[in-house]
């Protein structure tokens, strides 16, 4: 019998979002997490802060959570490329226990990897001595409440590489 | 053309209990907002970043809907970070004051020109970002008596000011460094907005 390949529902990250109390998610739409934003949009918990770019993502977050709010931000990999300096000065600097949701444009468990975006990526997190897990199908999702618990503990940013295109 | 520090003093005299961000030479310890500043627990300088300071802005104003939150940026920044006006457009917090202190240059890199001097217009670009209201003022007696009717309106609201540069050509390492950092600030004012 052929077996159901898994997949990532929209519901699996949003209720991990939920049970974190996250209240806002700051972000710029990118193809692998697209499959969210519908239901995004009609969570009453959760407030979007669509940006013009990424590297605003950090800075919002920075402010929201100065402020008292508990934000994520979400973003593609090569937004992440983008926003180097915003990670530096407005994450790390500041303790700041941000949760980055990445969309792994590229990434291919199965095959070989070509997109330089997903090349990189791995290694400009581990430069920068952040953490990340990696979640590909609702199984996974559990992992975002590791790393939240790890970015409070360490009061740093920490990663969550999102490996699923257009998720189901 | 408007003195940078006169400026920070106008604007501290009508900040009321607002939270107050600052970047580049708005910020700076010897002629900018830490001179003037009455309250500086609710002050956060944001110096790196290329440009946040204003987005940094945003996101304390969406969390301190009940609190005017004024960033006083550069106009070297806001060229750096233009998405910013759609981004704080498109959220549109009513408590957001964004000043530009417009010296038409990198005045703490030595004062090169920033791209398009003397032909861009912030007022016309936050204005056509979809901004609540625009004002520029280039006298500090016009800012003075118009600043207190701004602060009533919703914002956000962009107030361009064309100030005398104060060109900084030491070594960064041999500056006067600002009291507080910004990760003593953010850790302070977050404290403080929990208590």
């Amino acid at each position: 019998m052929e077996q159901a390949e898994a997949v990532l529902h929209p519901q699996a990250i949003i209720s991990e979002l939920r049970k974190n109390n996250i209240t806002h998610v700051v972000w710029l739409p990118d193809s692998e997490t697209n499959f969210m934003y519908e239901q995004l949009m009609a969570d009453p918990t959760l407030e979007l802060v669509p940006v013009s770019r990424e590297g605003e993502t950090m800075a919002i977050a920075a402010g929201l959570w100065v402020g008292g709010k508990k934000p994520v931000a979400l973003i593609q990999n090569t937004g992440i490329f983008e926003s180097g300096d915003s990670i530096r000065g407005l994450g790390l600097d500041v303790d700041q226990p941000l949760v980055m949701l990445i969309g792994y444009r590229g990434w291919d468990r199965h095959g070989i990897v070509r997109d330089s975006a997903a090349k990189f990526t791995e290694h400009i997190i581990h430069a920068w001595g952040i953490n990340y897990y990696l979640v590909e199908t609702d199984a996974d999702a559990d992992r975002i409440s590791l790393a939240m618990n790890e970015a409070e503990r360490d009061a740093k940013p920490v990663a969550v590489l999102v490996g699923t295109e257009f998720g189901a | 053309m408007i003195d940078n520090l006169e400026a920070c003093r106008v604007i501290e005299k009508n900040r009321n209990d607002a939270l107050v961000v600052t970047t580049m030479g708005a910020g700076n310890p010897r002629f900018g907002w830490p001179v003037v500043s009455q309250n500086e627990t609710m002050d956060v300088p944001v110096g790196g970043a290329m440009g946040k300071a204003s987005s940094f802005a945003l996101g304390l104003a969406l969390a301190q809907p009940d609190r005017d939150v004024l960033i006083l940026d550069g106009d070297g920044s806001l060229v750096m970070n233009l998405g910013t006006l759609t981004t704080i457009s498109e959220r549109a917090p009513s408590n957001l004051y964004h000043f530009v202190f417009d010296n038409g240059c990198y005045a703490v890199t030595g004062g090169q020109p920033i791209p398009a001097d003397g032909k861009v217009s912030f007022k016309e670009m936050a204005s056509g970002a979809g901004y609540n209201a625009t004002y520029e003022f280039d006298n500090l007696e016009d800012l003075a008596s118009s600043i207190g009717d701004i602060l009533k309106k919703q914002g956000p609201i962009l107030v361009n000011l064309k100030i005398t540069p104060e060109i900084e050509n030491t070594p960064i390492n041999l500056r006067p460094k600002a009291k507080r950092t910004t990760p003593l600030a953010v850790q302070e004012l977050r404290q403080a907005l929990s208590d």
